[in-house]
């Protein structure tokens, strides 16, 4: 039953293409924006460089986070969703998961090119990868359950972004951590580890807490 | 309700028809009362309760961007019901969608979007169905159709509550009428 969830969020973002090339664009713009505005001194572009690619990755996947369940909500499959009969986390989980494969993949891919352009060397890219691996399902996890609790509200895009970026600091600190760790030279696998506990946590806790909050939304 | 009987729900605007099966399938908890199903509280029965019962809502519940077929194939593998092909055609054949299939439904118009719901009655093997306003914005004929989908369900030993502004009776089974007041 899970392989069709998955495959029917896949089969709708593929129908929905222009959606997910948007959120891939929006990050690639607002990282190509700061060295524009700051000038081209590598130096100082390579020391801010982890912190501009991360932030853009939060902010880039706040615009996808809207969709995980508004369009289900709107045509009544949602609640179609939650009337099926399997435990509602596993639901969220393919949801999410599927979310993550279509939003946040294409930004992990994209970033080493990104990391190139700000003067990032091989080294720190390949840890820039890791921490986005990382990191972005961290960010889908959460931000789920911010996407469930602003279901079917007004201005719901701006509601998710105040209530779930301050939960993403954590996620930004240890990746960004991890990056310019590398950038100085120093060893970055206590971040990554870090970074792995946090995606552990938010795996465990994440899925019961946005199942809880669908179903106080679709009342 | 016992197996083979037909329940329509009847009463003006707000006078919560729809409130009433949203509880019956737990989309909404009630304020006060106990809802049972074969004996058992429904809130303690867990996800296997959603294996017994069917609810088409308001809202189609039907994707604009998947083709009719998709639809129903994700409906089914959802519920977990195993399904062909061929069970899906000829489920889309006699809601009279043939031809259609492969369109998305964002094309279809209003009344054969709600007939694309209408064929997920047909691959349902559920016992209990909550039906909520379904004759709206369907034909003359639709109605007919979905009269005798109601009539082979009650036949087989199923159950149905259908909330209605129209009249829909039917000739199989025992039928009762509960009217709402506000």
């Amino acid at each position: 039953m899970l392989r069709w969830i998955i495959w029917r969020d896949l089969m709708l973002s593929w129908r929905r293409r222009a959606d997910v090339l948007s959120t891939l664009f929006f990050f690639v713009i607002v990282a190509s924006l700061f060295p524009l505005g700051i000038g081209p001194e590598t130096e100082l572009l390579r020391s801010i460089a982890p912190g501009v690619v991360w932030v853009a990755a939060l902010l880039a996947s706040m615009l996808s986070l809207g969709r995980v369940f508004a369009n289900d909500f709107q045509d009544g499959t949602l609640e179609q969703l939650l009337l099926t009969p399997q435990p509602l986390f596993l639901v969220v989980a393919g949801k999410v998961f599927a979310q993550w494969l279509t939003s946040e993949v294409p930004l992990v891919l994209i970033a080493p090119l990104l990391g190139l352009q700000l003067g990032l060397s091989k080294q720190t890219l390949v840890v820039l990868v890791i921490s986005l691996l990382l990191g972005t399902p961290v960010l889908s996890l959460i931000g789920s359950i911010g996407a469930a609790l602003t279901l079917g509200l007004r201005s719901s895009s701006v509601l998710i972004a105040i209530l779930v970026l301050p939960l993403y600091i954590p996620v930004l600190i240890f990746g960004a951590g991890a990056v310019q760790a590398s950038v100085l030279g120093f060893d970055p696998q206590p971040h990554l580890y870090l970074l792995g506990a946090v995606l552990v946590l938010s795996l465990i806790f994440s899925p019961w807490a946005t199942a809880a909050a669908l179903k106080i939304s679709v009342e | 309700m016992t197996p083979g009987t037909y329940l329509q729900v009847t009463g003006p605007n707000g006078s919560g028809k729809t409130s009433l099966l949203r509880i019956l399938c737990r989309l909404l908890p009630q304020e006060e009362g106990r809802v049972e199903w074969q004996g058992a509280e429904i809130h303690s029965l867990g996800e296997d309760f959603f294996a017994d019962v069917t609810y088409l809502g308001h809202r189609h519940g039907v994707k604009d961007e998947l083709t009719a077929e998709e639809n129903l194939q994700v409906t089914a593998g959802v519920n977990g019901i195993k399904f062909d092909k061929d069970a899906i055609r000829s489920a889309l054949v006699k809601v009279g969608l043939s031809g259609r299939e492969s369109l998305a439904t964002r094309i279809l118009s209003e009344g054969q979007r709600r007939r694309v719901s209408l064929a997920r009655l047909i691959l349902s093997n559920t016992k209990l169905w909550l039906l909520d306003e379904i004759l709206t914005s369907l034909d003359a004929s639709s109605v007919l159709l979905v009269r005798s989908l109601i009539e082979e369900h009650i036949a087989g030993g199923g159950m149905a509550i259908v909330a209605t502004h129209q009249e829909l009776t039917l000739n199989a089974g025992q039928s009762d009428r509960l009217e709402l007041k506000t």
